[in-house]
């Protein structure tokens, strides 16, 4: 099978980037070093091609209707248009179809950005849902079809968004005052009309831009030539692992309860309010936590599906792991019994050891700060 | 096309074997392995005084992204190992073919003559 590209893909290669089969597409894990590509998000900027996620544009009479069923997070949140929320959307069982953001611009339209792999079976199952509850709405990805596609690009680090504005002037105007988790549609830049959103997934302040496929390229080249520097998916998984945030088809997919996946905060459960899959997660409540972990002898790297052994014998898994640049250890997101607690020491099965580890409360480093002993 | 020095002998795991002149044989990575492997962040060496038959896990290096077992390329013993490259396992991305690992006392000198010569292990990693 040939794998998807970005339109991104032939500035990866002239960048000399080493390319990987991304869940069928073809996307740069890094430009030389992972590392430093890492650390020129947490100390200046650096940018991702995320364009193989997917914009979904949901328009009709009543969208906040249909999204108050669909989602698992309370889009009632969002009252003022350019406002952003994250959330679950879970299939009848209470299992994760995909987690997205959903940015609220009028009551006739709200645009989701879902994951890359789950893109076409999250519009599937909207429309089946718009269907079935006669919600008579457009659901329109923006990515396949050359005609409407948009590009994503996330631009992060503590100078991400001052490099933004210099190259997009207009931005500054839209965005200078614009508080996290929200976005403007800033028009005539010199990459044509753009979404700026100050979302992102490294635990960074930063942007997310969406331009016209076609204007990706020239926008890409821009910033890179404004000293952002390129970081693949490598530095992306490192990022926002400190940062304690969790990847879709890792940390949790359709067969995982997000109250087990440290998502909690996220599914509304208080409100009156009915949604698909919350009668499942009623029933079944909290069963595990999702806690930090740091290794805390030498004998490797904490990776996902390791066995985590708590001091009263009962067990958890590892679901994301890596060595962290920031805090040069290694460092693991993972699913424990509810008996364990915060500052205790568990081990970790690696190879032939068991090491010890500590439990700590996520996130591991937010806004270049190291946030646990 | 990565650097593969034409006087070493080779596997097709990408391990990269000198022969010594005292009848010992000096391992490490390729210089192709490093760069798929990216930052190397541990190195887990084996104990001196090991034996291994050929194509056992002798260490294991570990990349921010994968962990990578490194084999004995030979039947032998473990005579010595490094250090140094234990303690800065970056050193392999510096240098792969200075970062040595582990030194083996083979059981069959002939053994070293099978494995892979530079023009064999060039055919292996073109792409």
């Amino acid at each position: 099978m040939t794998l998807k590209a970005t339109p991104l893909n032939a500035a990866h290669r002239a960048l000399g980037a080493r390319m990987v089969d991304f869940g069928g597409w073809d996307m740069p894990v890094n430009y030389g070093s992972q590392i430093e590509e890492h650390h020129a998000v947490r100390s200046d900027a650096g940018m991702f091609d995320v364009a193989h996620m997917c914009v979904v544009d949901i328009e009709g009479t009543d969208v906040r209707g249909f999204l108050r069923r669909l989602l698992a997070n309370n889009v009632d949140k969002l009252q003022a248009s350019g406002k952003a929320l994250y959330s679950c959307m879970l299939n009848p069982e209470g299992g994760v179809i995909d987690d997205l953001i959903v940015y609220f611009f009028t009551e006739n339209w709200f645009r989701l950005v879902v994951n890359a792999g789950t893109a076409e079976k999250d519009v599937a199952w909207m429309q089946a849902k718009s269907d079935e509850w006669q919600a008579g709405l457009t659901i329109k990805q923006r990515r396949d079809n050359p005609a409407n596609a948009m590009a994503l690009v996330a631009v992060q680090g503590p100078n991400a968004r001052a490099r933004v504005w210099e190259l997009i002037p207009q931005a500054k105007e839209a965005t200078a005052e614009m508080k996290p988790f929200n976005v403007a549609i800033v028009k005539d830049t010199a990459f044509g009309e753009a979404m700026v959103a100050r979302t992102g997934y490294t635990g960074e302040d930063g942007f997310e831009i969406g331009v016209a496929a076609t204007q990706a390229e020239a926008l890409w080249n821009a910033l890179a030539a404004a000293g952002v520097k390129p970081a693949g998916l490598g530095a992306r998984d490192t990022l926002r692992l400190e940062a304690g945030m969790n990847l879709y088809g890792q940390d949790m997919d359709d067969s995982v309860n997000p109250l087990d996946a440290g998502l909690a905060w996220t599914i509304d459960l208080v409100s009156e309010r009915d949604f698909v899959g919350k009668a499942a997660l009623q029933a079944k409540g909290q069963n595990a936590q999702f806690v930090g972990l740091i290794l805390r002898e030498k004998g490797g790297v904490l990776r996902a599906h390791q066995k985590v052994i708590a001091a009263d014998g009962s067990t958890g898994e590892i679901t994301s792991g890596t060595f962290s640049p920031t805090m040069q250890q290694a460092i693991a997101l993972a699913r424990v019994p509810m008996g364990v607690q915060l500052g205790d020491t568990v081990h970790v099965e690696i190879r032939d050891k068991k090491l010890a580890a500590t439990v700590v409360k996520l996130p591991f480093v937010r806004n270049g700060k190291i946030l646990v002993a | 096309m990565s650097n593969i020095p034409a006087e070493l002998k080779y596997t097709a795991s990408h391990e990269w074997i000198r022969k010594e002149d005292d009848g010992t044989i000096t391992v490490g990575i390729t210089e192709f392995a490093q760069d798929a492997l990216g930052d190397i962040v541990f190195v887990e060496l084996p104990k001196v005084g090991n034996s291994y038959t050929a194509g056992d896990d002798a260490a294991v290096v570990e990349s921010v992204k994968a962990a990578s077992d490194i084999y004995a390329p030979v039947s032998g013993e473990v005579v010595a190992v490094n250090d140094a490259v234990a303690g800065s396992p970056e050193a392999i991305n510096a240098n792969a073919y200075d970062a040595w690992l582990f030194k083996m006392k083979p059981a069959n000198a002939a053994a070293i003559d099978a494995l892979l010569d530079a023009d064999a292990y060039g055919k292996n990693t073109a792409s």
